[in-house]
């Protein structure tokens, strides 16, 4: 049985975050700056009250309109999410209300970050395979910007909240090939929000700031910028060939690179790094910053609309995130 | 690459300070544009130029652009 990707959109939060007005805040930063530097000139961000789960119901009734799709075709809802309503319940179970889907339904959540577009989709897959649906929603919506210290300058300039909504079924624009997924959990420290769990329930009120001023605090988002940075250029060979050697495709025949962008400063180097041409990378972060799991099915799109990605063409797609985690897949559109 | 090689690499991650401010005793950590961008711009530098890795650490540890040298030539 081939698996396929029927359609996708992306919903973005109103709120923009300029350059200009973090330039602003932060005299150390000039809109230049940001601009070489992280390459983002502007962010989406959630208001008060705005999260991850209203983005991708916001995803979701778009998708079902642009495609005109019969919502009770759904039976198997994923939410790929680090930003969930509640402890519990589970926030997929909330969606499929609001979303007026039907009740013989799976709804799960998967607590996965950078990596959670490929790790949901390879799961949609597996879960059309086995049987156990035809009609795949996969939600990705993610809000890091509330998890941001205010003065975190340079977290601030990359992040913005974003969601996406796929339609995974039987046919479609993209058939979806064959993944290669890892895990290294000896990376958790490097990217973390370490309060308000199980493990630390109550707030630290740690907060210090580093030779950079950059501050550091259990209650907020915390990134290791260099261990990420080290991670991320020494790991993508290995996956990139290894989902080449999984697909059975050179990396010649890809037409099409498109990848999790944590930053276009670190896009660059990955690309320069995998030698790929710059007309075969695909680089949309400009205007909506590093949305988590939503930056491939955003890219996904607008490379569609912007005619950069058409029927015929193989794609590669790599995601490294928290975790460690990483994955890649090739979809043949 | 030479030490001089390498100075004149690691000014070029630098868009601000005049290249004559660098040399091989330079207190890199003491110039303006020292920050946490421009260290993960050295980062990357060192992948790229020599297929090697320093750490946050390393830097830390490190005060003149020699000693990174020296560091990154002993790994």
């Amino acid at each position: 049985m081939k698996v396929f990707i029927k359609a996708i959109t992306y919903h973005l939060p109103e709120n923009v975050l300029t350059n200009e007005k973090i330039a602003g805040e932060f005299p150390e930063w000039t809109v230049e700056k940001i601009d070489k530097k992280i390459g983002i000139k502007q962010r989406r961000v959630t208001s008060e009250g705005e999260t991850a789960s209203d983005l991708s119901v916001g995803a979701a009734e778009k998708l079902f309109a642009e495609h005109d799709i019969d919502r009770s075709i759904v039976d198997y809802l994923i939410f790929v999410t680090q930003s969930p309503d509640y402890h519990l319940p589970t926030t997929a179970c909330i969606i499929q209300t609001r979303l007026d889907l039907p009740q013989r339904l799976t709804a799960i959540d998967v607590n996965l970050g950078c990596n959670g577009f490929v790790a949901g989709l390879s799961l949609a897959k597996a879960v059309i395979i086995a049987g156990q649906a035809k009609n795949v929603l996969l939600l990705t919506g993610e809000t890091y910007s509330k998890y941001l210290h205010k003065r975190d300058k340079s977290n601030l300039t990359i992040f913005g909240d974003g969601a996406a909504a796929t339609l995974v079924t039987t046919e479609g624009i993209a058939e979806v090939g064959e993944f290669v997924i890892g895990t290294d959990g000896t990376g958790a420290d490097n990217l973390i929000v370490k309060t308000g769990c199980a493990r630390h329930p109550l707030p630290a009120n740690d907060l210090k700031f580093d030779d950079f001023g950059n501050p550091h605090s259990s209650d907020n988002l915390f990134m290791d910028g260099p261990a990420i940075l080290n991670y991320s250029l020494e790991s993508i060979p290995q996956i990139v060939e290894d989902v080449l050697v999984k697909n059975n495709v050179i990396m010649e025949e890809i037409d099409l690179h498109v990848y999790h962008q944590a930053n276009i400063f670190l896009a660059e180097l990955e690309r320069r790094k995998l030698r790929i041409p710059q007309e075969r990378y695909y680089c949309n972060i400009e205007n909506v910053g590093n949305t988590v799991s939503s930056t491939i099915p955003i890219a996904l799109r607008m490379a569609l609309d912007d005619g950069t990605l058409h029927s015929g063409m193989k794609v590669l797609s790599v995601a490294q995130g928290l975790g460690y985690t990483w994955g890649g897949m090739v979809l043949y559109f | 690459m030479t030490i001089d090689e390498f100075v004149k690499r690691f000014s070029e991650e630098f868009d601000e300070t005049p290249v004559e401010k660098f040399a091989v005793g330079t207190l890199f950590k003491g110039l303006d544009e020292w920050g946490s961008l421009t260290a993960l711009s050295i980062i990357a530098m060192v992948d790229e130029e020599f297929e090697k890795r320093i750490t946050g650490a390393d830097i830390r540890n490190s005060e003149t652009i020699e000693d990174l040298y020296n560091l990154v030539m002993s790994k």
